[in-house]
């Protein structure tokens, strides 16, 4: 097996597409490790200069990328304490004196500035604050004493795990202090008969992953961040990912959590049952919460077993009513080992090919193409369903032409083509990103009434000499789950791209009882547009809660509530 | 120039993308249960055979591509996927879980085959990436008297059954020359393996695949080598953490290193 490494020339492609793109293998460096992916060639919208790799001195001083300078209407809350050196001792006599622990940026905040740096501004590189301190407890009852702390003294607390959100969610905006929980990464106990998992909030979701497929089960949650988000960030945020179709959102598979409230109250909810009918539910209030009512600490989730055989297709397809024609054939035949069904229309693979340089899957282009992923128990049943789907979708004329992975190698690679759009886009510049959720028959709609519109505002052409701000309108997503990722790819800031896009998109999405924010939450980049998804009276109910936890309003203040 | 009849010997064996582990007993890698596929480097015949003929690179054409295969039932697996990239037919050569062929059982079995089949090429990788052996290629050329050009990352006709092979050596490349029938092994950058698209999938189903034992060549699997013992190489030990320059200097000490 020796010229096993020697393999990697002839599989380039595959190997670059796997181990840079997205399937990020687990490192304890995460946050760097992002970081360096991020800063490989994505600059974000409000900055006109091309980062460097890495955060220099320079960059620092030019504070016009701060959140607090882009959005001005944002104001710091008055009625925050500000941090003082007594502070940071008590939290020092809390943590202990381990510098692990505690990056502290009130005594010398030059000298900290570049260890602060990775926890104030999200990968995408659109938000940045001003933090002077991170914490990072080792234990419930240290989370509990921090809080309890922050809440006598009214300082404000932001919650981090990984750091991979997409909408500001988990960086501060003025000085928060940042509660990272990347210490809190053990995984506690496992149940190989139930398959119930539970571990810290800090765990890395592909750690938890492994962890569990070295016994023979999978954690239903899979997003292409799995290397460095954290099991507390996933469910802070009710991620949706890749496998949402075959195992369910959050909701259902999370039997318990820890979490603590701003009082410093250890709410222990942290059951290992699937049955449980007591009362109140109240563990999912914190599911899809963005730490606003409260942190996360541990978490109990129910894991199913690894399915012993998989196997991926990609099709090219005429239009997106052969694309529904192809999913509704697909739930038919293939209907409990489908696993993912997802939509790429041209434009975005274009857009894969160009930064990737991969070889395409498919001889032709075509103006849509689907992933097909099935899971099941036993290879050889479930090639011959997969083979008959395959036949009867080719001989109706569903499907255009395609290509089913041989191997291990051809199924990463043609997952890659997928779950790399989103850094291959980053590569290009600036991303409008929207993630909603509209009824299936009218999703793809939106792409073409979006770029309709842009072409007409003359913002858009792909031309060589870049006369146009916008690149490409592209859409993509996880048409199981009627999940749709509109991305505008932009060449440079212009103040006219975010005018014809805003509220063009948010109304166009209420007028068809669409979601505004499907799987990415809504943290600070959809705080003003909750309105075109959730009524006045939702979200006075949702102000009620928030009242009634965080009755001083110090966790994750700023965004969305 | 006479047309070309290409054998493409391919090799199931465990998935590049797996890790192998080495099974309880240590007499080999386990296999039951693990992901298997196409040797790379065999992908890599098959794809330039298919791609001789539809580049028209060989003045003579190409009259045919047969691919074969040893070993379990589930051999015939990878020789669908061969004739989905384009290949015309395929011969399976049915052998038992575990008793698998030393390299020179392979080759014995191959001249039979190229015989046979009235092969004037046989295009196959440089080595399989469970055994490394790197012979099998070698050995044929022996056995059939032909000219051998191994680790081929470049392979031009010329007229009068001339064949260029480049290959890729130490410090540059070599380019040999030889007339049909030869050999040739391929290397990691002769081509890039093409997907199978559905249509083929479909075809391949329906393209001849002939079944034989080695009884039909003339071969028994014996072995001349044994195994002794497989391990896998030891764990990589766990570095130190030091809490400033002089805990290092005296780690370093108490090493030896200075």
């Amino acid at each position: 097996m020796a010229c096993r490494p020697q393999l990697t020339p002839v599989l380039r492609r595959l190997a670059r597409t796997t181990s840079e793109l997205s399937r990020q293998a687990p490192r304890p460096q995460v946050l760097s490790l992002t970081r360096t992916a991020a800063a490989a060639g994505s600059r974000s919208l409000g900055s006109s200069q091309p980062r460097p790799f890495q955060h220099t001195p320079a960059r620092r001083k030019d504070g016009d990328d701060f959140t607090s300078i882009k959005y001005p209407e944002l104001k710091r809350d008055g009625r925050f304490g500000r941090l003082t050196l007594d502070h940071v001792a008590h939290f020092r006599s809390l943590l202990g004196d381990s510098n692990s622990a505690l990056i502290d940026g009130v005594a010398n905040a030059e000298a900290a500035a570049d260890d602060l740096e990775p926890f104030n501004s999200d990968w995408m590189r659109k938000y940045r604050g001003h933090t002077q301190l991170v914490l990072k407890p080792a234990s419930t009852t240290e989370v509990s004493q921090i809080l309890k702390y922050c809440n006598d003294n009214m300082l404000a607390v932001v919650p981090q795990g990984g750091n991979t959100g997409l909408v500001g969610g988990s960086v501060p905006v003025f000085d928060e202090i940042v509660l990272s929980m990347s210490r809190m990464s053990q995984i506690l106990e496992f149940d190989d008969v139930s398959g119930t998992l539970v571990a810290e909030a800090g765990c890395i979701l592909e750690v938890a992953d492994q962890y569990l497929a070295a016994r023979g089960y999978i954690f239903p949650l899979d997003l292409g961040a799995k290397g460095s988000c954290h099991l507390g960030g996933n469910l802070s945020t009710n991620a949706g990912g890749l496998r949402l179709l075959r195992y369910g959102s959050l909701h259902g598979t999370v039997l318990g959590i820890e979490a603590v409230l701003p009082d410093g109250t250890v709410v222990d909810d942290l059951s290992r049952l699937r049955k449980n009918n007591t009362g109140y539910d109240l563990k999912q209030l914190f599911i899809g919460a963005e730490g606003t009512i409260g942190v996360i600490t541990k978490v109990s989730i129910q894991c199913p077993q690894r399915p012993a055989a998989q196997n991926v297709a990609f099709f090219g397809l005429e239009s997106y009513e052969h694309a529904q024609r192809a999913f509704r054939e697909a739930k038919g035949q293939l209907s409990e080992i489908l696993s993912a069904f997802e939509l790429m229309d041209e434009g975005s693979q274009a857009l894969v090919h160009r930064v990737t340089g991969s070889k395409r899957p498919l001889e032709s282009t075509h103006p849509f193409y689907c992933l097909i992923e099935t899971s099941g128990s036993n290879a050889d049943h479930d090639s011959e369903k997969l083979s008959a789907f395959l036949e009867s979708v080719m001989d109706k004329g569903i499907v255009a032409d395609g290509t089913l992975a041989q191997d291990e190698t051809q199924l990463r690679a043609l997952w890659a083509w997928r779950e790399g759009i989103t850094e291959a886009l980053g590569h290009l510049g600036g991303v409008f990103k929207y993630d909603v959720s509209i009824p299936l028959a009218q999703m793809y709609q939106l792409v073409e009434d979006t770029r309709a519109r842009v072409a007409e505002a003359g913002l858009l052409g792909d031309d060589a000499d870049g006369t146009h701000p916008v690149r490409a309108v592209v859409g993509y997503g996880h048409m199981g789950d009627s999940n749709l990722h509109l991305n505008i790819s932009t060449r440079r800031f212009d103040p006219r791209i975010e005018k014809v896009l805003e509220p063009f998109v948010y109304e166009w999405i209420a007028q068809r009882q669409g979601s505004i924010s499907a799987e990415h939450g809504l943290g600070l980049a959809k705080k003003k547009y909750i309105g075109y998804s959730r009524s006045e009276g939702m979200v006075g109910l949702m102000k009620q809660i928030k009242g009634l936890y965080d009755p001083r309003g110090i966790m994750n203040p700023y965004k969305y509530i | 120039m006479s047309a070309l009849r290409i054998l493409v010997p391919i090799k199931r064996v465990i998935d590049y993308a797996v890790k192998p582990r080495v099974n309880k007993a240590q007499t080999g890698v386990e296999t039951a249960g693990v992901k298997h596929s196409m040797n790379p480097f065999d992908e890599l015949s098959v794809e330039e055979s298919v791609r001789i003929r539809e580049k028209k690179s060989a003045p003579g054409g190409v009259e045919d591509i047969c691919v074969i295969s040893a070993g379990p039932t589930k051999a015939q697996d990878i020789l669908r996927t061969a004739m989905a990239m384009g290949a015309d037919r395929a011969i399976h050569v049915e052998v038992k879980e575990g008793e698998d062929l030393e390299p020179l059982s392979v080759a014995k079995l191959l001249k039979t085959a190229v015989e046979q089949q009235k092969s004037n090429l046989v295009i196959l990788g440089k080595q399989s990436i469970d055994d490394d052996a790197n012979q099998t290629g070698q050995m044929l050329a022996g056995l059939l008297g032909w000219p051998q050009a191994t680790q081929a990352s470049k392979v031009e006709f010329g007229e009068g059954d001339t064949v260029s092979v480049t290959r890729e050596v130490d410090g540059g490349a070599e380019t040999l020359k030889a007339k049909l029938p030869m050999i040739i092994t391929t290397d990691l950058r002769l081509n890039e393996p093409r997907y199978a698209s559905l249509p083929n999938i479909m075809k391949a189903k329906k393209k001849p695949l002939e079944k034989k034992t080695l009884a039909d060549f003339g071969i028994t699997a014996e072995r001349r080598l044994k195994v002794l013992k497989v391990t896998e190489p030891p764990t990589r030990q766990g570095g130190g953490k030091v809490d400033d320059v002089d805990g290092l200097i005296s780690k370093l000490k108490e090493m030896g290193a200075i």
